[in-house]
This record gives structure tokens, sequence and C-alpha cells, in this order.
């Protein structure tokens, strides 16, 4: 099928010397990730054939650009990451050659242009207080730029902690009012996906989703799709076994460690998170956090630096009892004052109470 | 020695529900200090220490909750010792006991608070007692409807925490109230013993027996 149309997806993948077969794995490969059934690879490399490239601006705000570091520090980028490469990305600070006037040109073009047609993807939380200025671009607020780009475009993807509900500006106390797009933004198409950073191979799936069914994959009540977040981590990692059979870590680098059992008692926060990464992985699938020995942080959870921490630890910590006061250390000890202090209400009665009677009832 | 009656008190769901309960939390216990921080070390390659251990959790925990139901419906169907009103200082009268049965444990009175049935500290710390219990198969059944697909029940039961609250606080407190209600039978058994020996009246063995012996004269 030497068929594609010219500037189609599948046409620049073929003059990035991508070859059919390459092509072919790719699509059984997001046919699996959207968990479809095999037969439609052929449905997604037909869309890619005919497809063209989707016009896509990349907004960054209050980040760390990880998302952004995920996408492009493959040494080897594969299918799924080239596809974000030959998109039309039309505006990406990191990236793009333009700077200053230019590049917030390129950008009024793309919203002027394509009105309705392009794709905004959004990494970074949107700082809300004091008229949002703990952010701006060019002059403008984050707030008033992911309205006015959001507002115009087909369709908007969050990418990362941040872009969903806040991330970590907007843990406690939240000093700048950070927020997700979710909550800045209302009555757009947006797909969320959050996790530190976001999966290369999720953000492509949600593309190719869009190309080839015209949709965006269903969502979860949090505006996440289910297929990538469907499934608790801890259900689908290799070292479940030995959770089960009750073998942990119990310090970093000791025999557990090294016969790589499970990281529950570090911390682990698999068994509360929801994300595809055991199976999806990073880095061309090679490994990911639990696989090379350190447990999952819960970084696509809500709001997860306020409920995921402390990150190497099972519980928070009892609030006023200093550093390292577990629950259980506070409980138990709670149990024992108790205990002593009947002790000594036994030792009191039996002196106070010596040789009398108790009182009968008149 | 004034002249006893041999009257019955606890009926069966009223002991039923107490002993289970009493070995269904000490299960419970045990095995969720062990989810919560794996003390044992792995026995053999082939054990499946976590999973049994979890497994006695929940079929603790269902058993526990069936006790609860029971004892709930008997709030409102058992004897007038066991009826919910006993729980609650709502009479002077009962306003009353609970002071003098503070006042008794305090030794700032030496009159005991002679009870048929509870006296009004205990009823009032039952009550306090049952909400926590009420909150561990809440939170229970929340952490464990962190799921994906969660049974209609499940949510019923717990579940609906989750809409408001998130997990690790749910957890938090799941261990935290465990401790509150080891305090409490701590000084139930403490002061049943000492009632016992105070007042004659076979308190210790009702809860095997379901007879009490007693003057007649106690209120209620
Ligand atoms: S390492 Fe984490 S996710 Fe894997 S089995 Fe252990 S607790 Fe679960």
């Amino acid at each position: 099928m030497g068929d594609a149309k010219e500037g189609s997806i599948y046409d620049s993948l073929r003059k990035n010397g991508v070859s059919r077969r390459e092509f072919m794995k790719f699509c059984s490969l997001m046919a699996a990730t959207l968990a479809l059934p095999v037969s439609f690879a052929g449905k997604i490399a037909e869309a890619l054939e005919k497809a063209e490239r989707p016009h896509v601006v990349w907004l960054e705000f209050q980040d760390c650009a990880g998302n952004t570091e995920s996408l492009l520090r493959s040494s080897k980028p594969n299918v799924a990451e080239l596809i974000l490469d030959i998109i039309s990305l039309d505006y990406h600070e990191t990236i793009m050659a333009p700077a200053g006037k230019q590049a917030e040109k390129s950008l009024s073009d793309v919203v002027k242009n394509y009105k309705g047609k392009y794709i905004t993807i959004v990494e970074g939380a949107i700082p809300t207080k004091d008229g949002g200025v703990y952010c701006t671009v060019g002059g403008r607020t984050a707030q008033d730029i992911v309205k006015e780009v959001c507002g115009n475009g087909l369709a908007t993807i969050a990418v990362g902690a941040c872009a969903w509900d806040g991330g970590w500006p907007a843990a406690s106390p939240n000093p700048t009012g950070a927020k997700g797009v979710k909550d800045v933004v209302s009555g757009i198409k947006l797909i969320n996906l959050p996790g530190c950073p976001a999966n290369v191979v999720n953000i492509t799936g949600t593309v190719v989703h869009f190309l080839t069914f015209g949709s965006l994959p269903l969502t979860d009540s949090m505006g996440r799709p289910l297929v990538f977040y469907g499934e608790k981590i801890h259900d689908h990692c290799e070292r479940r076994a030995h959770f089960d059979a009750g073998q942990y870590v119990r310090q970093w680098g000791d025999e557990g460690h090294r016969l790589g059992w499970c990281l529950y008692q570090m911390g682990c926060k698999g068994p509360e998170t929801f994300k595809n990464c055991p199976t999806v992985r990073w880095n061309q699938s090679t490994n990911w956090p639990v696989g090379s020995g350190h447990g999952c942080i819960g970084c696509a959870a809500p709001r997860f630096w306020d409920t995921m921490t402390p990150f190497y630890r099972r519980l928070e910590n009892v609030p006023g009892f200093g550093v390292d006061s577990t629950a259980d250390k506070v409980g138990a000890g709670l149990a024992i004052a108790t205990a002593a202090g009947l002790a000594a209400h036994r030792i009191i009665r039996a002196t106070k109470t010596k040789g009398e009677k108790p009182e009968e009832e008149k | 020695m004034t002249e006893r009656k041999r009257v019955y008190i606890w009926e069966v769901p009223v002991r039923l529900t107490h002993w289970v309960n009493f070995f269904s939390i000490i299960a419970l216990s045990v095995t969720g200090i062990y989810i919560g921080n794996p003390y044992l070390h792995p026995l053999s390659e082939s054990s499946f220490t976590m999973g049994t251990m979890r497994f006695i959790h929940l079929t603790a925990a269902y058993l526990f909750l069936m006790m609860i139901i029971i004892r709930l419906y008997w709030a409102f169907a058992g004897n007038r010792y066991a009826n919910w009103r006993v729980f609650l200082p709502l009479k002077k009268r009962q306003r009353q006991d609970l002071g003098g049965a503070t006042r008794y444990y305090l030794f700032m009175s030496k009159k005991p608070p002679y009870a048929a049935g509870h006296t009004m500290c205990a009823g009032a710390a039952y009550f306090v007692l049952f909400l926590m219990f009420l909150f561990q198969i809440f939170s229970g059944f929340a952490l464990w409807s962190y799921a994906r697909s969660v049974p209609f029940f499940h949510m019923v039961l717990g579940g609906w925490m989750l809409g408001f609250w998130n997990v690790s606080a749910i957890r938090f407190w799941h261990h935290m109230v465990m401790y509150f209600i080891w305090a409490i039978a701590l000084v139930h058994v403490y002061l049943a013993v000492w009632l016992d020996s105070a007042e004659h009246n076979g308190l210790m063995g009702s809860i095997f027996g379901g007879y009490k012996f007693i003057t007649g004269k106690e209120w209620e």
C-alpha cells in the first residue's frame, strides 16, 4: 500500500524513515493501548494514511516541562513519539524556533486561521489568585491564554498532574491559587492525562483515537480516559505475587530489594493509583518506576502531592506529634497510656477503698 | 446482705453479638495491623501470608457487619436492657446516673452505680463505641471499594466516603479508630471486673449466662 495521501501522517512517517512494518506494529500497539480488538489496527492504519497532520499548539504554564522532556528524551524515538513530532506543532515554547513577538504571532495565527480545528495540549497549572499574575506569557496571564486558545480549538489535552488538578503548584497551601484546565475553562472538549509526566504512548493514543474515530476516548468521573486510567497499578504490577506472598522490601538495598520483592512497605502507592504504567511503561517500554525498584508515588491520583505523601511510608503522620509519629505509634501509645491509667486507677482504688464496703442501694 | 433475685438481663442476641464482636475485633486488629505494616517475615517461598491475612480480615469484617446489624435490630426488638434508649441520656434519671457513676469512678462517691442493665456511663460509652464501629465499617468498605467497578452494596456500605474524602485520610482514621476501640475495650473490662466485685451481682458471669443477681432496687 503505497497510496498514502500526500501530507498525511503516514506519509510524513515514511519520509522520516518509518517502514511499513514498523507503522503496522505501531497501529497494533495503539489498538492494544486503546483496548481495542486487533482488527482495529487496520482501521487505525487507514485513518493515519488519510488524516492530515493536525495542528497542535502546546501551552506551558506552571510546569517543570517534564511532559515535554518525557516526549523529547527518547534516545531512539519510536513511532509513538514521532507522531507527536510530525504533527504540526505550531507552538511549543520549549522547542520552537521563533522567539518573542514572532512566537506569540504563531500562536495567534493558529487560533485565527484554524479556529475550531486545532488541538491544544496544556502542560502545567494555571494560577488564579490575584488576577492570575503568577504566570504570564508575553504579558498575558495563563488564565487569559488558556481561555482563548482552548476555547477556540477543537479539543484540549491536559497532560501531567498540574494541568489536570493543579498538581504540585496547587499543593497545600496553594499560594498562587493554581488550578487545572478543567477548573478554569468550561464547555470545551477536554481529555486529562495526569501523571508526572504523562506517558507519551497515552498522549499519542488519545490523538490516534481522535483521528480514527473522530471522538475523544471515554472518560471516568475525573475526566481521565478509562482505557489508560481504569486499572489499578497494583493489579498489574509484576511484583504483585510478592505482595500476596508477604515478601516485602524492608530497607533500600536489602535482600528483598535485590530479589525484586514488593515495595509496599517502602510506601508504594500502587494500591491506590489507577494508571497503565505497568503495561505501557516508559522509554520505549523499557521499564517503569516499580520495575526499577522504586515505589509508585501515585502521581496520577487526585491532588497527589497532598494525599499520597509521605511517599516512602504507608501512612501519614499524626499532626502535632513530631516527624516520626506514625498513626500506629501514636495509637499504640494511646492504648498503652489507657492501660497505664487503669493500672494507676487500680492502685488508687486499692488504697482508697481498703477495708471499706461500698454503700448499698437504698 | 440484701435479698437478691436471679434476673435474666442479657438475651441471646446481646451475648452472641458481644462474643462474636470480641473475637472478630481481635482477628480484625491482628490482620489489620499486618495489612498496614506486614510485620512477619516471609515464612517460605510459597507462602501466601498477605493473601491469607486479607482473606481473614474481610471475612471477619463481614461477620462483624452482620453482628452490628443484629445488635441494631435488637435495640428495637430486644428487652428493655437492650433497648436503644439505654444508650442515650434522654431522661433526667439517666443523667443523674451518669454523674453518679462518674463520681464513683473518680472516688468522689462511695456509692457504686447500681444498675440492672447498663449503667448510664456504660450506655453512653457504648453509643460512642457503636459510632466507632460504624465508622470502621464505612471506612473499611470505602478502602475496599477503591477499585474500578464496585458492587452496589460496597458503595452503600462505605464507597460513598470516597466522594468527599481521600483514600489516605480514610486509611489513617481506619487505623486510629482501631486504637480508640482498644482503649474503650480496656476500660470496659476494667470497670466490669470492678463493679462485679463491688456490687456482688454476678456482672462478669452475666455476659456468659445472661443472668444477674440483683436486689430489685436498681434503677430500671
Ligand atoms: S510494588 Fe507496589 S504496585 Fe507492585 S505489588 Fe507491591 S504495592 Fe503493589
